[in-house]
C-alpha cells in the first residue's frame, strides 16, 4: 500500500467519486414504496427477460466467433494483423448509434444483404429479436476479443510449444493446454461481453426498433419511461445497476486471484 | 513480452505528474474557452440583447428562418433557441429557466407552465399540425386509409404512446376504431421517418410537417380522422413571466403569429389560424 505515491490519492479519489456519486444519487432517488410494483410490471418483466435472453445469446455468439478471432490475433502471423485488430476494436470507440446505422444499411430491407434476404425469402431482420442480438454482438465482441487476446499473450506459447514437442496435435494443444490456461480470461471476457450487451442501447434502438417483448430491452424501456414515468425509469435503472455490479464483482474477483 | 523496468520510477512519476497537471490545465482551458467563445460579438449601435426562445423540436426549421428575419429587423438582437421536447421545455420554465418565450407543441404541455403562473396572459394558439401516414414514394403498398395499416404484408412503425407523436397515433386509432399492430414503437418521430425512408417499414404514423420535411423521400397519405378533436395538435405560444426582454418577446410572438410567421409555417406544412 505504501508504494502508491501520495499525490495520486486525490485524483484517484475524484475519479472514483465521479462514478460512485451519481450511482448514490440514483439509489437515493428510488421510490422505495413502489419499487417492487414498478420493477415487476408486465413491461418491466418482459424487458428484463428479453435483456437476459439476448444477453446470453450475445455471449454465446461472442464466444463462438470472438474466441477463435482472439486466438488468431494472438497466435498467427498474418500479414495485416494490426489492421485486423484495429477493425475489431472499432465498436469500442464508435458511438453505438453508428453501429446501428451501419447494420441497418447492410441488413435492412434495402441493404446489400438484407435486400436479397427480403426479396427472395421474405425475411426482415430489423424489428426482430435477431436484430437485437446482432446489434449487441457488434458492440460486445471487442470486450471478449481484447480480454482473451490479452490472456493468451500473457500466458505465452511455452506450454503449447512443450505440448507440441510431446506430439500433441494443434487441436489437442488448444483443448488440453491453451483453453485451460486462459480460462479465467475467457470467463471474464464472456461476462464482460454479457454485461455490455445488457447495457446496449444505441445500436439496438437504431437497428432493431423498440417493441415490448420483441426488441424492447431493459435500457430501451428505461429511456422510454424516462419520458413520462421517471419513477419507473429510476427503479429499472437500479435493477440494471445491481445486475452490473454483481457481474463485475464475479469477474473481477476471479481476475485478481 | 514483459520487460523488466529499470529503476527510473521516481523520475518517471515526476514526468507523469507534470503531464497530468498539464492535461488538467488543458481540460480546464478547453472548457473555459468554449464558454467565452459562445458570446457573440455584435457590432450594432444598440446595446446587444439576447432573446431566448424555448420551442418544440418540430418548430426547428420554421423558427430558425424566422429568427434570421427577426435579427435583421432588430439590429443588435440575437435570438437564441432552445429546441426540445415540449414536456421538458415546459418543465424547465416551471423550474425558473431564464427563457423569454415558450412555444410548445401541445396545449397540455403549455398548461403546465400556465398553471405554475409562468406565462403572461393567455397563450395564443397560432398553428395546428395533424398526423399523416408516411409511405414510400408512389405508395407501393397502396395505403389509402388508416385501416390499411393493418393489411397483411404491411409493416407499420409508430411512436411509443408515452411520447407526443405516439399519443397522436393512439388518438388516431381511437378516432378510426382501428387497433394497429406496429413492428416497432419508436422513441421519436424522426426515427419513425427514418424507418420508412430506408424502406425497412412500409408505413409510419408521423405529422404532416414531418412528411413535408422529408423532401420527397416519403409520401404522405392523409386520413379524415386526423383533424378530429384530440387527434389534431395545437401550437400555443406565450411570453414567460419575469422575462428581462418582455417587449422583444412580445414582438417575437407578433412575428410568429403575423403574416411572415404564417407564410413560414404554411410552407412547412402547418395549418395556421
Amino acid at each position: 500500500m505504501s508504494r502508491v505515491p501520495r499525490f495520486l490519492w486525490l485524483p484517484a479519489a475524484l475519479a472514483w467519486l465521479l462514478v460512485a456519486v451519481p450511482i448514490v444519487g440514483l439509489v437515493v432517488r428510488v421510490d422505495l414504496s413502489n419499487f417492487f410494483s414498478l420493477v415487476t410490471s408486465e413491461a418491466a418483466l418482459s424487458a428484463l427477460w428479453l435483456s437476459l435472453k439476448t444477453g446470453l445469446a450475445t455471449m454465446v455468439l461472442c464466444l463462438l466467433f470472438g474466441g477463435p478471432l482472439a486466438v488468431v490475433l494472438a497466435r498467427s502471423q498474418l500479414p495485416g494483423l494490426p489492421f485486423i485488430r484495429s477493425v475489431v476494436l472499432l465498436p469500442l470507440v464508435l458511438p453505438p448509434v453508428v453501429g446501428g446505422l451501419t447494420l441497418l444499411f447492410l441488413l435492412g430491407r434495402t441493404g446489400p444483404i438484407g435486400g436479397p434476404l427480403y426479396d427472395n425469402f421474405g425475411i426482415t431482420i430489423p424489428f426482430s429479436t435477431t436484430a437485437v442480438v446482432l446489434a449487441q454482438t457488434f458492440v460486445a465482441m471487442p470486450f471478449l476479443v481484447v480480454s482473451l487476446e490479452g490472456s493468451l499473450r500473457t500466458a505465452g506459447e511455452r506450454y503449447e510449444a512443450v505440448a507440441a514437442t510431446l506430439g500433441a496435435s494443434p487441436l489437442t494443444t488448444l483443448r488440453r493446454v491453451t483453453i485451460p490456461v486462459v480460462l479465467p480470461g475467457l470467463v471474464s471476457g464472456s461476462v464482460l461481453a454479457f454485461a455490455r450487451a445488457l447495457g446496449e442501447f444505441g445500436a439496438t434502438i437504431t437497428f432493431a426498433g423498440s417493441l415490448q417483448g420483441t426488441t424492447r430491452t431493459l435500457p430501451l424501456l428505461i429511456y422510454l419511461q424516462s419520458q413520462d414515468d421517471i419513477d419507473g425509469a429510476v427503479a429499472m435503472s437500479l435493477v440494471l445497476v445491481v445486475i452490473a455490479i454483481v457481474v463485475i464483482l464475479v469477474t473481477r474477483t476471479r481476475d485478481v486471484r | 513480452m514483459s520487460i523488466q523496468r529499470s529503476p527510473r520510477t521516481a523520475r518517471r512519476s515526476a514526468v507523469l505528474f507534470a503531464a497530468l497537471a498539464a492535461l488538467l490545465g488543458l481540460a480546464l482551458a478547453a472548457c473555459g474557452g468554449s464558454g467565452s467563445g459562445s458570446a457573440p460579438s455584435t457590432s450594432a449601435q444598440a446595446a446587444p440583447k439576447t432573446l431566448t426562445v424555448s420551442a418544440a423540436a418540430s418548430l426547428t426549421n420554421v423558427y430558425q428562418s424566422l429568427g434570421q428575419q427577426f435579427q435583421a429587423a432588430n439590429p443588435g438582437v440575437t435570438v437564441k433557441f432552445n429546441f426540445g421536447g415540449s414536456d421538458q421545455l415546459a418543465q424547465q420554465v416551471v423550474q425558473g429557466a431564464p427563457v423569454d418565450v415558450l412555444a410548445t407543441a401541445s396545449s397540455k404541455t403549455m398548461q403546465t407552465a400556465v398553471a405554475a403562473g409562468k406565462i403572461q396572459g393567455e397563450p395564443i394558439v397560432y398553428a395546428t399540425n395533424q398526423p399523416q401516414i408516411a409511405v414510400a414514394p408512389n405508395n407501393p403498398k397502396q395505403i389509402a386509409q388508416f385501416a390499411d395499416l393493418n393489411k397483411p404484408g404491411v409493416s407499420t412503425v409508430v411512436c411509443a404512446p408515452a411520447v407526443p407523436c405516439g399519443a397522436a397515433a393512439t388518438a388516431a386509432e381511437q378516432a378510426t376504431q382501428v387497433t394497429l399492430h406496429p413492428v416497432s414503437e419508436e422513441q421519436d418521430v424522426r426515427s419513425v421517418l427514418t424507418k420508412v425512408e430506408t424502406g425497412n417499414a412500409d408505413a409510419g404514423v408521423v405529422y404532416v410537417t414531418d412528411v413535408k420535411s422529408a423532401n420527397g423521400k416519403v409520401a404522405g397519405v392523409s386520413f379524415p380522422q386526423a383533424t378530429a378533436q384530440g387527434v389534431i395538435q395545437s401550437y400555443p405560444i406565450g411570453v414567460v413571466n419575469g422575462s428581462q426582454n418582455a417587449q422583444l418577446a412580445q414582438s417575437w410572438v407578433s412575428l410568429v403569429t403575423g403574416p411572415q410567421g404564417k407564410a413560414a409555417l404554411q410552407q412547412a406544412g402547418f395549418t395556421t389560424k
